[in-house]
């Protein structure tokens, strides 16, 4: 299976190679990608004809109603789920390599922390995985804790910190191996406003510092608009982009960006986008 | 009763500096008195049950006496009989006195020599038929022919009565010079090593899809998955698995010695006591599996609480 994927990537993959693999070329690059599922009612199609180039440092949110894809996408990304048609690379590679060379931290929707492990020990977690040596495991615990303002609460258990503590410890365990890619499938859902509000700000100052490439889910207008540089609009059944909107925002972005003229019409784009996603629907 | 007043004290009370230890001594009163009326309905009903099953011979004995008797006298003697049909509690008890610390712990009417002799395969065996059973469970999880063909198998394996194949593997290996410990313990860890394989596929399989799939995103090998995620995972089944498979590791020993004519052991007291009609000695014998078979348990209990509280889970 690997290398039927390998061998359909090779020669189509042509042009996007171009740039040199790793280094100018798209981080991500899907063509064409469509995953159905086949279940016992017949076949879902959860991603349908998707083409998408997401470059190296971007921040894309996508968005869009629930089961049109917007997680699956993430786990074809993630090698987490295999696609039944198209093809897609990460770092140049087939998502199944680029997993293996750890191109990337998951952040789920659920903290999914060890309840056995500390909050410092379910970040080592990774980093014992990949085996770096002890010393430098400490030395990241510690940075990755600091960045998501968790230092001081490495030696408490999961249960013993509040639900937006737990993400913010997932975070630090996504970020603790310094992959170039993040993959968050809304993270911070589960979250109230302000905490999520407090989250976006310090997403986007972590985003800014690591220069990392971040896809991220989420079902929240001004959430991806205040966040990103450019939102996938996405529809249901089958699964497809419906817009990619650029937002013009300036990187300098505080909270209250998002009462300025610009933030709101842009948020309109993506409700338009949106309500075009229904359209197809009907 | 006391409970009441323990627990109506604390709460009124409300004594900050010692309200934890009030809180736990009412929490086992809490929990203690439940079991404690349930002691004490099983006791009433057994001392009614033996008046009534006992009270036959009484009468009997009576009339070919050619007297009659007396209600009190009827329940003295339904009390005291040296071969009753069902022995009064405290008869069982002044047994159970007499035969441990009533005489040297050599003697072959020690109760405790018989439970040493009952305990020791039944620890051999529960640790043989917990280490296959911890085997089995981690080819079952990692292995998918051992998945499907092993369960059936073991769930096959005790659906053979025990009793039918005892004497058998007893014979079998006495007849190749394995004699003594050995062939009690292998009957015993037959018994043990099923729900140490059910619970531990279960515990080793409890960990969340999201969490497997988190390890699949680090690139961890199995074996990583195994030591980090499904073993640790798997310690609260674990342990209650390890509880289940110590009584049936000493059910397994106790019918290992029930058919074989041997003469030493908890099984062994408990067949010559049925061929010499000695009761009380059974209801001993019986009243000794138990607290073997509790203590195990509690022992098990307390590495659990222990582990468990050290590895986070209890909080
Ligand atoms: N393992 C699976 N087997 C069968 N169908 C699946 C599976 N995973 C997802 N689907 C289906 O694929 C579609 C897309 O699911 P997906 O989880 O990607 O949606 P989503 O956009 O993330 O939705 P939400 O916003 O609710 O999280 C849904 O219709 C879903 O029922
Ligand atoms: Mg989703």
């Amino acid at each position: 299976m690997e290398t039927a994927a390998t061998t359909k990537n090779g020669e189509p993959h042509a042009p996007g190679a171009r740039g040199g693999g790793e280094g100018a070329g798209p981080v991500i690059r899907a063509r064409g990608l469509s995953l159905t599922f086949e279940t016992r009612d017949g076949p879902v199609h959860a991603l349908q004809d998707v083409d998408l180039d997401i470059r190296r440092g971007e921040f894309v949110s996508f968005i869009g109603p629930s089961g049109c894809g917007k997680t699956t996408f993430l786990r074809v990304v993630a090698a987490l789920e295999r696609p039944t048609g198209g093809e897609i690379c990460v770092n140049g590679m087939t998502p199944d390599a680029a997993r293996r060379a750890r191109a990337y931290g998951y952040v789920f929707q659920a903290p999914g922390l060890l309840p056995w492990r500390t909050i410092a020990g379910n970040v080592r977690l990774p980093l014992e995985i990949m085996g770096f040596d002890k010393g430098e495991q400490e030395r990241r615990i510690g940075e990755v804790l600091d960045l998501v303002d968790l230092s001081g609460f490495g030696k408490k258990y999961p249960w013993q910190l509040s639900g937006g503590m737990q993400q913010r410890a997932s975070i630090a365990r996504a970020l603790s191996f310094d992959a170039g890619i993040l993959l968050m499938d809304e993270p911070f859902g589960a979250l109230d406003e302000i905490v999520r509000d407090h989250l976006n700000e310090q997403l986007i100052a972590l985003w800014k510092k690591t220069g990392k490439t971040i896809l991220f889910v989420t079902h929240s207008i001004p959430e991806a608009v205040y966040l990103s540089t450019r939102i996938v609009v996405m529809s249901p059944r089958p699964g497809r982009v419906i817009e990619v909107i650029e937002n013009t925002l300036p990187a300098e972005r505080p909270l209250d960006i998002r009462d300025t003229p610009e933030f709101l019409a842009i948020a309109h784009k993506v409700r338009e986008g949106l309500r075009k996603g229904h359209a197809y629907d009907g | 009763m006391t409970g009441e007043a323990v627990h109506a004290g604390t709460r009124g009370g409300g004594a900050r500096g010692s309200g934890r230890l009030g809180r736990a001594f009412a929490g086992t009163m809490g929990r203690a008195l439940p079991i404690f009326a349930v002691v004490l309905a099983i006791v009433v009903l057994w001392y009614l049950a033996a008046f009534w099953l006992n009270a036959q011979w009484v009468l009997d004995q009576a009339e070919r006496a050619g007297r009659s008797v007396g209600f009190w006298e009827i329940l003295e003697k339904t009390m005291s009989q040296e071969r009753p049909r069902l022995p009064a509690p405290h008869q069982v008890v002044a047994e159970l006195w007499h035969a441990t610390l009533g005489m040297k712990i050599t003697s072959k009417r020690s109760l405790i020599f018989h439970a040493w002799v009952t305990l020791a395969p039944t620890l051999l065996g529960f640790l043989i038929g917990t280490v296959t059973g911890l085997l089995l469970a981690v080819g079952i999880v990692h292995n998918r022919a051992m998945d499907m063909s092993v369960m059936p198998w073991a769930i096959a394996s005790q659906t053979i009565p025990i009793l039918a194949i005892a004497p058998m593997v007893i014979v079998v290996l006495n007849s190749v010079g394995v004699t003594g410990l050995v062939p009690k313990a292998l009957i015993s860890a037959y018994l043990c090593f099923f729900p140490v394989v059910v619970g531990m596929v279960k515990g080793l399989r409890s960990p969340d899809c999201i969490l497997l799939d988190l390890m699949k995103t680090y690139n961890a090998s199995r074996w990583q998955v195994f030591w980090k995620l499904r073993l640790p995972a798997s310690m609260p089944y674990f342990f209650t698995s390890l509880k289940v498979g110590a009584a049936a590791a000493l059910i397994g020993t106790i019918v290992a010695e029930l058919p074989t004519g041997a003469i030493r052991g908890l099984g062994a007291r408990l067949l010559s006591g049925s061929y010499y009609g000695q009761t009380i000695q059974i209801w001993a014998a019986l009243f000794m599996a138990a607290i073997l078979a509790a203590a195990l348990v509690g022992v098990i209990g307390l590495v659990q609480n222990w582990v468990l509280k050290r590895m986070g889970f209890v909080r």
